[in-house]
């Protein structure tokens, strides 16, 4: 900045007149600087969501535009929430939850624990377990299947030779008992990296001197893992739980690939039903009460877990 | 810490610990080599059974994967002899390449999408996130939990509005609206998660600027931003990888123009169902540069994930 007689004046004059003066006061450039970012928000968002809360109450179908959507009221929930179908659906994403969640948490925590023994060179294997969170669903969900197929696939040949089973003997898609199970594998795989990431950064926060003071307090390795590591990993250990909870109850573009929520509805998560109802029968108005329900269920759900999260935190 | 630290693990122990880290590691890293190894087998190679681990390269994968081939007379052939490497790999088959298939399209599509919406997303969410760090906006306070719950609706049911949405503005189908699109999806996250970055640089640094008479955006721009770079750079990589990885939207929004590589990946067909080498092929080329940028910058990006549990 040169000089002139302009800066110096500006320079002596008090700081809060020189912001009014010199350039947009800080109130227009918070204005300016937000401005956008909520108009797009709300946009994509918002209006979206009020535009879905006001079909759900009537029968629209996206398919006849033309033909006016009648105010209905409540009678899209009534017949979701009578719906035995739907809870079908409801409960093989609640499998798929339980059982992602359990292993991923499981294995992810061992392997954070694992890796912070600090062997030679875990920070290269660190980054080749972290490979499969970056990739994109569908597309691992498309080549799983050929991983799964019982003639050709490298899964069942793999459990062939590790148990002397026949291959061709079970088909992890097709088997009505063992799809479930096909996506929760791949999903595990996935997704344990991420669990693992967290896990590590909350290992990694417990600072040394709190194991050095109960190792002179005599402390065993076993009873120091209880009441030091555990509890100080567990506020971490629940938030992935909670962002992997919210993430697989919108499950779509993974299963839908790998398995289509068959054989038969045995693998439909709630958001391939919903997709089903939106984008192949066009029942939008009632698609739109389905999302709705859904979203208030999660919504709930983790309110109550954030809830619990943090009075863990405070302890 | 010292080299006599009562806490630091046993050799023993690391070397247990390194060995089934390093075999849970190889046995993720295998259906990642399988994909990549397909790419290069011939069709009769990648179903045969059991798999085969050593085979011979072929690049008849990519050649399928990226024309479009009919069949031909058999005068047709005699005719026109093979001109190129690739030529020939088709007419093995006893076909004639037609044209460039749709591949190149749509991956080009995925890039231009990809890039479009982080660079807004980031540009737009520093810009939110400074505010929101140093000036005191209503709604401060309920930013995360508003944040949290937009992420919390599944993407098909925000498709249902949104595909209304595109058809009345025009929007269906395009560049534009996907990137208009996967930028406000990208934005609450980025916002919270740049916000966390700025939160992290000092104030005294632009207060000191603008005693010297620095104009709130010049601090902005020369201050902070410089400060924020790493920042910035992990949030843009968690941008790009989701609009890169992108399915539900695309297959819902999009068909022909602004078609990206994800939805288009599976439907690659072959005589007689899958064309599995060119599948893999596909899903290689597909992968590998979000592999290769993992690789490259898994600091940022470990950064960016364990970010949000330790801020709190």
């Amino acid at each position: 900045m040169s000089d002139s007689a302009i800066d110096r004046v500006a320079r002596a004059t008090p700081p809060k007149l020189a912001k009014k003066v010199r350039g947009y006061s800080d109130r227009a450039i918070a204005w300016v600087f937000v401005t956008p970012t909520i108009i797009l928000l709300l946009a994509v968002n918002i209006f979206p969501l009020l535009w879905t809360i006001w079909l759900s109450f009537t029968n629209y179908r996206a398919n006849r535009p033309n033909l006016d959507a009648k105010w209905i009221g409540l009678k899209n929930y009534e017949r979701i929430l009578t719906d035995a179908d739907i809870w079908l659906t409801m409960q093989a994403t609640a499998h798929f939850l339980f059982w992602t969640l359990f292993f991923q948490v499981l294995i992810g925590f061992a392997l954070a624990w694992l890796i912070n023994r600090k062997f030679k060179g875990n920070d290269l294997w660190t980054t080749v377990i972290v490979l499969p969170m970056m990739l994109s669903p569908a597309v691992v969900g498309n080549f799983w299947t050929f991983l799964y197929q019982p003639q050709i696939g490298l899964f069942n040949y793999a459990v062939a030779f590790l148990t002397g089973a026949d291959p061709t003997s079970f088909s992890m898609i097709g088997d009505v008992s063992l799809a479930p199970w096909s996506i929760v594998i791949v999903d595990t795989w996935m997704w344990t990296p991420f669990v693992m990431l967290i896990c590590l950064a909350g290992l990694r926060s417990i600072p040394d001197s709190i194991y050095e003071a109960a190792e002179c307090d005599r402390a065993s390795k076993w009873r120091q893992f209880w009441t030091i590591t555990v509890p100080m990993v567990l506020p971490f250990l629940m938030l992935a739980v909670l962002f992997r909870g919210i993430e697989n109850f919108k499950m779509f573009d993974l299963v839908v690939q790998l398995t289509g929520g068959g054989p038969g509805s045995t693998t439909e998560l709630t958001s391939i039903n919903l997709k089903r109802e939106a984008f192949e029968k066009w029942r939008t108005g009632y698609s739109s009460a389905y999302a709705i329900i859904l979203f208030v269920t999660v919504f709930g759900l983790a309110s109550i877990y954030v809830k619990a999260l943090n009075k863990v935190k405070e302890r | 810490m010292s080299s006599f630290s009562i806490t630091e693990p046993s050799k023993g122990q690391k070397w247990i610990a390194g060995i089934l880290v390093i075999g849970y590691a190889l046995i993720t890293l295998l259906p990642l080599i399988w994909i990549l190894a397909t790419g290069f087998k011939s069709s009769a190679d990648s179903i045969a059974y059991p798999p085969k681990v050593t085979f011979e390269p072929t690049l008849e994968g990519y050649v399928n994967l990226f024309t479009s081939q009919t069949r031909q007379t058999p005068e047709y052939l005699a005719e026109n002899p093979p001109q190129t490497w690739y030529e020939e790999i088709v007419r093995d088959k006893g076909m004639v390449i037609a044209g460039p298939s749709r591949f190149g399209e749509r991956f080009l599509n995925s890039t231009i999408i990809g890039f479009g919406s982080t660079f807004l997303s980031v540009f737009l969410g520093t810009l939110a996130a400074y505010a929101f760090s140093r000036f005191k906006v209503p709604l401060k306070d309920d930013l995360l939990f508003f944040i949290l719950s937009t992420r919390m609706m599944p993407p098909i049911a925000v498709a249902i509005p949104i595909f209304l949405m595109f058809r009345i503005v025009g929007l269906s189908d395009t560049h534009a609206g996907m990137i208009l699109l996967y930028t406000a999806v990208n934005l609450s996250l980025s916002v919270w998660l740049l916000k966390g970055f700025i939160d992290e640089i000092p104030r005294e640094y632009e207060e000191a600027a603008l005693i010297d008479g620095y104009t709130r955006f010049q601090a902005f721009y020369k201050v902070v931003l410089p400060q924020a770079a790493t920042g910035i750079a992990s949030t843009a990589i968690f941008c790009l990888i989701f609009a890169w990885n992108e399915y539900a939207f695309a297959v819902l929004l999009t068909s022909g123009t602004a078609q990206t590589a994800p939805p288009f990946i599976p439907t690659i067909i072959g005589v007689g169902g899958q064309d599995w080498p060119a599948v893999a092929a596909g899903a290689s080329l597909f992968l590998l540069p979000v592999m290769v940028f993992t690789i490259l910058l898994r600091k940022h990006l470990l950064r960016g994930i364990t970010f949000g549990a330790v801020r709190k």
